[in-house]
């Protein structure tokens, strides 16, 4: 179903086989705890912490048996939004000069600072995308209903979900007949106006399915409510994956007083 | 346009996180349970839409279409927008967890104030006028997304100055263009469905 999500070559059931270890886990565990590790380590300054932490996450994704390649090249990508930000950083933040470049000074203080947000950010998302990217994405809705997230809420996601494929498949096919009418895009006024219609296509053809599949749900006798069906079992193994990670952001924490301390 | 964990200051990050669950409670209780197939059919072809790249000159960028999200969506365009972060964190990776909040402030509020500024403009007189406004106000969105972000980085703290004027400056094409694929959108809902423009808060018929 939704290979868009979980990548853009594979559909998702090709997955399964390899996402073995972590995704026998318990769901629900698996989403407080990635919440708890990202509040634990957006917390942490100390950059020896901090790389620890990231080695945390390395190790996540290890267990997870999740592509490491693909996983990292993914995390690459993020990193290449926001290496302006942290390049900026050494020469705006004050501090003890490292050397000057067109006279500009570059700071100590701020090449720390940048390594901090990229180690922070970097060990976060590998996280999230360990722990909770490798849930199906029906499965993380069902999940995150039941930690009582708004039923509404959770809805609209999986219907989301649910359309993200149809209509990736619906932009190509309008893309594939403006190829063959001899589309080729550049930057003109001609190129925006195509694209545009070719959105506001997309949007006039969504709403009519929408209105087909709310029609289908009545038929079927939809009366408002949607039952969330999915059984969660918190077993035992589940609890000692809990701990152990619990464990290693309880020394995380207790290395970052310690270093602070010392 | 993504912000990543670690480099905002607490206080911005708590801010964010109970501002985006406001924005979302009251995007969902202007939410029948009759509209969330339409709401959840459109929040998927923003999603999509936001994975086209659009070329500009050597380079090319993708697009948010907040501004459009926020015209047919209204209050909805709240949730919607923030399921598709939340979806954009967890499967691709963009942006992080404890900043998700600060992100979909930025990029649905915007959405949803030129929503109820600009949708009785939209649906008003011919085509052409709905879509010029739908232009103005796509690019709107846009400008208040990227001064919301250079905001947050800024009270974060100083060392941001600079980076957060950068990322007003270098996001001015992609007002110019978010602005025209919006008022072209605009201009062609208008003609073939003009029914897309309806208060979200009217059922379906």
């Amino acid at each position: 179903m939704t290979y868009v999500l979980t990548g853009d070559s594979a559909p998702l059931s090709g997955f399964a086989g390899m996402r073995a270890k972590v995704t026998t886990l318990d769901p629900r565990m698996r989403i407080v705890m990635t919440a708890l590790y990202a509040v634990v380590v957006v917390s942490l300054s100390n950059l020896w912490v901090l790389t620890s932490a990231l080695g945390l996450s390395l190790s996540l994704l290890a267990l997870s048996g999740l592509p490491p390649r693909e996983t990292l090249k993914r995390m690459a990508m993020m990193d290449s939004f926001i290496i302006f930000m942290l390049l900026l950083l050494p020469f705006t933040m004050p501090g003890d000069a490292m050397f000057s470049l067109w006279g500009l000074e570059a700071s100590w203080q701020g090449l720390w600072r940048a390594v901090e947000i990229a180690l922070t950010a970097n060990a976060v998302i590998l996280a999230v995308m360990t722990l909770v990217g490798t849930m199906e994405p029906v499965t993380m809705g069902h999940a995150l209903f039941a930690l009582k997230t708004p039923e509404r809420l959770v809805h609209l996601m999986m219907f989301t979900i649910r359309y993200i494929d149809v209509l990736r498949e619906e932009y190509q096919r309008l893309r594939t007949s403006m190829k063959l009418r001899g589309f080729r895009p550049g930057t003109n006024w001609h190129t925006y106006r195509s694209y545009g219609y070719l959105i506001g296509m997309m949007l006039v053809r969504a709403i009519e399915r929408s209105e087909r599949i709310l029609a289908a749900m009545k038929c079927r006798g939809f009366s408002g409510r949607i039952i969330l069906l999915e059984a969660f079992q918190l077993r035992r193994a589940d609890l000692l994956f809990a701990f152990i990670l619990g464990a290693a952001l309880a020394t995380l924490i207790w290395a970052e007083v310690h270093y602070a301390a010392t | 346009m993504h912000i990543v964990d670690g480099a905002l200051s607490n206080p911005v990050v708590i801010a964010g996180a109970v501002a985006a669950v406001g924005g979302i409670a009251m995007g969902l209780r202007s939410l029948p349970l009759e509209r969330i197939p339409a709401a959840g059919v459109l929040s998927a072809s923003f999603f999509v839409a936001s994975l086209i790249h659009v070329p500009i000159g050597p380079s090319s960028v993708h697009l948010i279409l907040n501004g459009l999200a926020g015209l047919v969506l209204g209050w909805a365009a709240f949730p919607a927008l923030f399921v598709g972060l939340l979806l954009q964190a967890v499967f691709f990776g963009f942006g992080g967890l404890t900043v998700l909040g600060v992100n979909a402030v930025n990029i649905a509020l915007p959405a949803v104030l030129v929503g109820l500024a600009f949708r009785p403009l939209v649906v008003r007189g011919s085509p052409l006028h709905g879509a010029i406004w739908g232009g103005i106000g796509g690019a709107l969105a846009i400008a208040l997304t990227t001064l919301a972000v250079a905001v947050s980085l800024m009270l974060s703290g100083d060392e941001f100055i600079l980076a957060a004027k950068l990322v007003f400056f270098s996001h001015i094409p992609v007002m110019v263009i978010e602005g025209l694929l919006s008022a072209a959108a605009i201009f062609l809902a208008r003609r073939v469905k003009p029914e897309l423009f309806i208060d979200a808060r009217r059922p379906l018929t």
